[in-house]
C-alpha cells in the first residue's frame, strides 16, 4: 500500500477517531445504545484498519501476540472477577448493589466494569482472529 | 459462610481457572492450576451431594440477587447434583492423569491452552447440569461445546481437525435445535425458568408452538447425546482426540447431554405430555433398540480400538436412553444408574488405551498384539473395565443391565428383556478381541519392546477400574440416589 497516498493519510487520520468512537461506546453504553462487545468491535476495527494500510508486520508491533492472548483473558478474568466480589461483601455471585453506596450505584459500577472485561476481550479476540487469518502460510 | 455459595462456585471456580492458565504461558502451572481446581470442584459437588441429602429438597441459588423466575436460577436437586459428582469426579481423576499424556501428545507451546480448554469445557459440563434456566443451558452447551472442538482438534493426526469440524457442524445444528425450541417454549409463554416452565406449560399444552418446541429440544439433544442415527459425529471425535480428552468426554459430555433430555422431558414438558399426549416412549425406544445392537455390530469389526470404543458407546448410550423411554420409576433408575457407570467404565477403558498409545503410539489391534506381558498392569484395568462393560455380576455393569432388565419385565416387555441379554455377547466378542491380542498373541516384528505405562497415569486408570469393582458391589451411593433421582422425574419430589 506504499503507493496509496490517499488510503494511507486517510486511515491515519480516521484510526484516532475510530478508537475514540469505541472508547466512546464503551464508556456511554450505559446511557445510550452501545456496550462492550460493539466498543471492542470498532476498536478491533481501527488496529485491522492500520494492518490493512500499513502491513502486517507493523500492526503485529503495535499489538504483540503474546499481549493479545492475555488482553482475551484478562477481559474474561474482569468479568467472572467482578461477579466474584459480592461474594465477600455478603451478596451472592453477580450481584453488584454492594458494590456502590447505594444499590443503583453498585449496580452501575459493576455493569461498567463488566462491560469493559467484555470490550477488552472482544477487541483482543477480533484482533487475534485477523492475524491468524491474515498470517495465514506467513508464519509456518 | 462459604456454604451457601457453593452452587456458584462449583461453576465459577472453573471458569475463573480457565482464563489464569492461558495467562501461565507455561504447561507445568497451567496443570497445577487446573488440577487444583478440578479437585475443588469436586470436592465442592460432594459437600452439594451431602447438602442436597440433609436438606432433603432443592437447593437454589439466585444469580445476581435476581430471585427466579426472572434471574437465572442455579437449582441442585438429587438429579442434577448425582450429574455434578460424577461429572466433577471424572474430570479430577482425569486431569490428574492427563499431565504425562498432554506432554506426549500436545506441543510445548500449547499445553497451557490445553488446559485452559479442558477447565472450560469442565466449566460447560458443570454449568449445563447445575443451572435451572432452559436459556443458561444452552450458553453452557456451546462453552463446553466449542472448548471441545478445540480439544479435538489438538489431537496428534491431521484427520482430529476433520473430526472436530465434522462435530463442530452437527454439535451447533444440534445446539441451534435446542435453541428454536427454547425460542418457541419462551413465545408461549414468557419465561426460561425450568421449574416456571413446567408450570405454565400445563395451561398451553394444545399450543401447536409447543409440539414444535417439543420436537426441536428432543432431536436437538439427541443429537448432543449421539442417539442412534444421529451419532455419526461422535466415532471420529472420539477416535481422533487426544487420550487424555477422549477418556474425559466420552465419560462425561453424552451424559450431560443424556441429562438434560432427562431435565426437558420429565421435569419441563412433564411425563403426561411427553409419553401420554404425545409418543416420544416409541419415538426413543426404536432408535434406542438399535443403537445398542448396531453400536456394538459396529464396534466388533473396529481395527482401532478407540473408535470400537467409541461405537461401544453409542450401544450403551442405547441402553440409557432405553430406560428413559420406558418412563418407570425402575427404568429411570436404571437409566441414571447407567449414566454413572458407563461414565466410570468408559473413563477407565480410554485411560487405558491412553497409556498404551503413550507407550506404542498406537491404538491400532494389530499394534497391541502381545503388549500385555510388557504393560500388565495397564491389560489388566482394561480387561476388569471390560467386564464391566459387558455387564459381568460383581461390576458396576452388571447393576445397571440388571435394573434395565428388572424394569422391563416389570412392564411384561419380555423381549426387551432377552434383547438386552442378547445384546450382552456383542460387548463379549468386542471386549474379547482385544484381550485376545494383547494376552496370546505374539508381538509384532519391529514393534520396540516396551515398559509398563508410568505410575502418575496408571493410578488414575486404576483408581477409575476400581471404582468399577466398587460400584458394583457397594450399590448405596448409586442406586439409593438414583431410586430418589427417579422418584423426583416423576413425581416431583423425593
Amino acid at each position: 500500500m506504499k503507493h496509496h497516498r490517499v488510503l494511507r493519510i486517510a486511515a491515519k487520520l480516521l484510526i484516532p477517531f475510530i478508537m475514540l468512537f469505541g472508547l466512546y461506546v464503551q464508556f456511554h453504553g450505559d446511557f445510550g445504545p452501545g456496550g462492550g462487545f460493539q466498543a471492542g468491535v470498532i476498536f478491533a476495527a481501527a488496529i485491522i484498519l492500520y494492518a490493512l494500510i500499513f502491513g502486517l508486520e507493523n500492526a503485529r508491533k503495535v499489538a504483540p501476540t503474546r499481549i493479545v492472548t492475555m488482553l482475551i483473558s484478562a477481559g474474561v478474568l474482569l468479568f467472572a472477577g467482578v461477579g466474584v466480589v459480592p461474594m465477600f461483601l455478603g451478596a451472592n455471585y453477580l450481584d453488584y448493589s454492594p458494590l456502590g453506596a447505594t444499590q443503583q450505584s453498585g449496580q452501575h459500577i459493576g455493569i461498567l466494569l463488566v462491560e469493559f472485561g467484555v470490550g477488552i476481550t472482544v477487541a483482543a479476540t477480533m484482533i487475534a482472529i485477523f492475524f491468524q487469518f491474515a498470517g495465514r502460510g506467513r508464519d509456518e | 459462610m462459604i456454604a451457601p455459595h457453593l452452587p456458584a462456585l462449583q461453576v465459577v471456580l472453573p471458569l475463573i481457572a480457565a482464563p489464569l492458565c492461558v495467562l501461565t504461558f507455561n504447561g507445568r502451572l497451567a496443570w497445577l492450576l487446573a488440577l487444583l481446581v478440578s479437585w475443588a470442584a469436586f470436592a465442592i459437588s460432594v459437600a452439594l451431594l451431602l447438602q442436597v441429602l440433609a436438606a432433603g429438597e432443592p437447593i437454589t441459588y439466585a444469580l445476581g440477587g435476581w430471585p427466579p423466575p426472572w434471574g437465572i436460577e442455579y437449582r441442585v436437586d438429587i438429579l442434577n447434583v448425582f450429574v455434578l459428582l460424577i461429572v466433577s469426579a471424572i474430570g479430577a481423576v482425569v486431569l490428574l492423569y492427563a499431565y504425562r499424556s498432554v506432554e506426549r501428545e500436545i506441543a510445548p507451546d500449547r499445553q497451557h491452552l490445553f488446559y485452559a480448554m479442558y477447565v472450560l469445557c469442565l466449566t460447560g459440563l458443570l454449568g449445563i447440569t447445575i443451572t435451572g434456566d432452559a436459556f443458561n443451558i444452552f450458553v453452557f452447551l456451546e462453552i463446553s461445546s466449542l472448548s471441545t472442538y478445540a480439544l479435538i482438534a489438538m489431537g496428534r493426526r491431521r484427520k482430529a481437525l476433520t473430526a472436530a469440524f465434522q462435530y463442530l457442524i452437527l454439535g451447533t445444528i444440534g445446539a441451534t435445535f435446542y435453541l428454536i425450541g427454547i425460542g418457541l417454549l419462551y413465545m408461549v409463554t414468557g419465561t426460561l425458568n425450568l421449574v416456571d416452565l413446567n408450570q405454565r406449560l400445563a395451561d398451553v399444552q394444545d399450543a401447536r408452538a409447543v409440539l414444535v418446541a417439543f420436537s426441536f429440544v428432543t432431536v436437538g439433544i439427541a443429537l448432543k447425546l449421539a442417539l442412534f442415527p444421529l451419532h455419526l459425529w461422535l466415532p471420529n471425535a472420539y477416535a481422533f482426540a487426544p487420550s487424555a480428552v477422549s477418556a474425559f468426554i466420552a465419560a462425561t459430555a453424552t451424559k450431560v447431554s443424556v441429562y438434560v433430555m432427562l431435565r426437558l422431558v420429565y421435569g419441563v414438558f412433564g411425563v403426561d405430555f411427553a409419553f401420554g399426549a404425545e409418543p416420544l416412549g416409541m419415538v426413543l425406544f426404536v432408535p434406542a433398540l438399535i443403537a445398542v445392537f448396531a453400536g456394538s455390530l459396529v464396534a466388533i469389526f473396529q481395527i482401532n480400538i478407540k473408535r470400537m470404543l467409541a461405537y461401544s458407546s453409542v450401544a450403551q448410550i442405547g441402553y440409557i436412553v432405553l430406560g428413559l423411554s420406558l418412563a418407570t420409576q425402575t427404568a429411570l433408575l436404571a437409566a441414571v444408574v447407567h449414566l454413572f457407570n458407563h461414565a466410570l467404565m468408559k473413563g477407565a477403558l480410554f485411560c487405558v488405551l491412553g497409556c498404551i498409545f503413550y507407550r506404542i503410539g498406537s491404538v491400532r489391534i494389530e499394534q497391541m498384539a502381545g503388549i500385555a506381558r510388557e504393560m500388565p498392569w495397564t491389560m489388566a484395568g482394561f480387561v476388569v473395565a471390560g467386564l464391566s462393560l459387558i455387564g459381568v455380576p460383581l461390576t458396576a455393569g452388571f447393576i445397571s443391565k440388571w435394573y434395565l432388565v428388572q424394569a422391563a419385565l416389570e412392564q411384561g416387555y419380555w423381549p426387551l428383556a432377552v434383547a438386552i441379554l442378547l445384546a450382552a455377547p456383542l460387548a463379549l466378542i468386542y471386549v474379547w478381541r482385544v484381550i485376545e491380542a494383547a494376552y496370546l498373541q505374539p508381538v509384532p516384528a519391529g514393534r520396540e519392546p516396551v515398559r509398563e505405562a508410568p505410575l502418575v497415569m496408571l493410578i488414575p486408570t486404576w483408581i477409575l477400574v476400581l471404582a468399577n469393582v466398587y460400584f458394583g458391589i457397594e450399590t448405596s451411593l448409586t442406586v439409593e440416589n438414583a431410586n430418589r433421582a427417579a422418584a423426583l422425574l416423576l413425581h416431583g419430589s423425593w
